[in-house]
């Protein structure tokens, strides 16, 4: 087999010049300035920023928490179906998401507008109107809906795995159905917690769009702050490495945390 | 018990579905209200037909899924199999940069093409664009097309490669007779993996693509930013509808191949 080490060359080749170069670029654009001089003064500009980066962590958080609580019993209840219809039933739920992500955010932005069908239909019950579109909770809304598919499914693949007779041998053994939850399928399903809350948070924290469709021009998060810095009229490539970089440190930081609690087996993606 | 978790379920579906329904309803809509149905007409699906920017950025985008999606096919399996052959620590090496593309959040991977693009464009006199674009596309499928086809070779017996030469394979021949199929529904599912994300890419070609080639997700985007026609509308009902069936087709598919699987083994025993 030794000789087949060189098939890998051609790619080999693309992995450096496309994603390792890119990335050391912008290590290298966060820590020098037009003039290509050693800086930090890029790195310590972030800090000017530091309540965007809070709004960002903390809006991405409340979107994985919710994520997590609405999509646990989904999972939950897909993986008790007959067999025959969970595949079914999986599609049904996974199908949104095959839709273009823009397209999903756009509906929001209809239902939610001051004019828009949600506000209407609570005008005929006498109640509203509520400023809905524009706010962190629109951010919020858009974040549970477009990534909530991404915390159900590694949910799902771990809990079809529980075998059905562990959790008939704790009730056997005189656990509530209380414990059961608690004792044996929380902790069985730990890795697809682990996954899931890295899959919702890496793309929360890192949007530009929803915050950009829902949240108005008042609701700026990491994303938004990055792309103006590359396409926006704030045009600093290097003010942009650096936020870029801190974003990268941020993501591995949760995401150590994370490995923590998963087995050792257990790789997250 | 069982009855509160069918509602549940039900809210949830509710949840995904009702935006997607009201896209699609007020895709029929005679004004351009986002909120009042005043009556039926297809003039909004007659005007996309005609809406020419759509219909090229769909043809461009249709293009670049699939170049893409091929190319990263080829070098991705290549790719597999040479990095399945060599020792442990360059094999987890190149595993980890492989995975970066996949963790990074996509703004970065965007990003960071962008910084090396501008670099080579400055120097060398080309432009964004279709080059570009591809490239991007091709970078961040591949990682897929690896992640789908490494566990291939975990099922696989490594002395299958040399048997095949000890009885007179040449090498190219035994990769062909041996290696490839035992590969192949990797293959086949990186493939299709790479080619649905490079048909919904919004991200990062966002920010590779310049102004000159333009994918169907950056036109529904700037669709999204002026005053909305129901054209968007009518986009949406059909990509939903190409998705449903799409998907549908697959299941029937899948259901067969395992009833024909199963009644198979039932011959067999």
């Amino acid at each position: 087999m030794k000789k087949l080490k060189f098939f890998s060359a051609p790619y080999l080749v693309w992995m450096i010049v496309f994603i390792v170069v890119p990335l050391l670029m912008v290590a290298y654009f966060a820590v020098t300035n037009d003039s290509g001089e050693l800086t930090i003064n890029n790195i310590s500009d972030v800090g000017q920023y530091a309540n965007i980066f809070v709004r960002s962590i903390w809006l991405a958080l409340i979107a994985t928490a919710v994520c997590l609580v609405l999509a646990y019993p989904v999972a939950y209840s897909l993986s008790r179906m007959e067999k025959h219809k969970q595949g079914t039933m999986l599609l049904i739920v996974m199908l949104p998401m095959w839709m273009n992500f823009l397209l999903r955010t756009y509906a929001w932005m209809t239902l939610l507008g001051n004019n828009g069908i949600i506000n209407r239909v609570l005008g005929f019950v006498g109640l509203g109107p509520f400023k809905m579109i524009n706010t962190s909770g629109a951010v919020v809304l858009g974040m549970v809906y477009n990534y909530l598919p991404f915390m159900i499914l590694p949910l799902y693949s771990v809990m079809e795995k529980i075998d059905k007779s562990v959790i008939e041998a704790a009730s056997d053994l005189g656990c509530n159905s209380r414990g059961v939850i608690f004792r044996v399928i929380v902790p069985l399903s730990l890795p697809g917690i682990t996954s899931g809350i890295t899959m919702v948070f890496v793309p929360a924290i890192s949007t530009f769009i929803i915050s950009r469709m829902l949240g108005g021009g008042s609701n700026l998060l990491i994303g938004d702050l990055i792309e103006m810095q590359f396409l926006g009229n704030a045009y600093n490539p290097h003010l942009g490495a650096a936020i870029s970089l801190v974003l990268m440190v941020i993501i591995l930081v949760i995401m150590t945390i994370m490995n923590q609690f998963s087995p050792d087996d257990q790789v997250l993606i | 018990m069982k009855i509160l978790s069918k509602i549940y379920f039900a809210v949830i579906l509710m949840f995904l579905y009702v935006p997607i329904f009201v896209l699609i309803v007020f895709s029929f809509n005679e004004t351009k209200s986002k909120s009042v149905f005043s009556g039926f007409t297809l003039e909004w699906y007659e005007k996309l037909f005609h809406n020419r920017i759509i219909i090229s950025s769909l043809v461009n985008t249709i293009i670049i899924a699939i170049a893409a999606s091929v190319v990263s096919t080829v070098l991705g399996t290549l790719a597999a199999i040479g990095i399945n052959s060599m020792r442990k620590t360059p094999k987890a090496v190149i595993m980890n940069v492989t995975n970066m593309p996949i963790i990074n959040p996509e703004i970065v991977t965007g990003v960071s093409l962008m910084l090396l693009f501008v670099f080579f464009a400055a120097r060398m006199s080309f432009q964004f664009g279709f080059v570009t674009l591809l490239i991007a596309h091709i970078t961040f499928d591949v990682p897929y097309v690896i992640l789908n086809i490494m566990p291939k070779f975990k099922q696989m017996d490594p002395n299958l490669f040399e048997a095949a030469q000890d009885l007179g394979c040449s090498p190219v021949r035994a990769f062909f007779k041996v290696i490839l199929p035992e590969i192949m529904p990797g293959v086949v599912s990186g493939f299709l993996m790479a080619f649905t994300y490079s048909l919904d890419d919004f991200v990062i070609s966002y920010f590779t693509c310049g102004s000159t080639s333009q994918t169907l997700p950056i036109t529904i985007y700037s669709m999204t930013r002026r005053k909305v026609s129901p054209e968007i509308n009518a986009l949406s009902t059909l990509i939903f509808i190409t998705v449903l069936v799409i998907l549908i087709i697959k299941n029937i598919v899948e259901s067969r191949s395992a009833k024909r699987a199963a009644s198979f083994r039932g011959e067999r025993a």
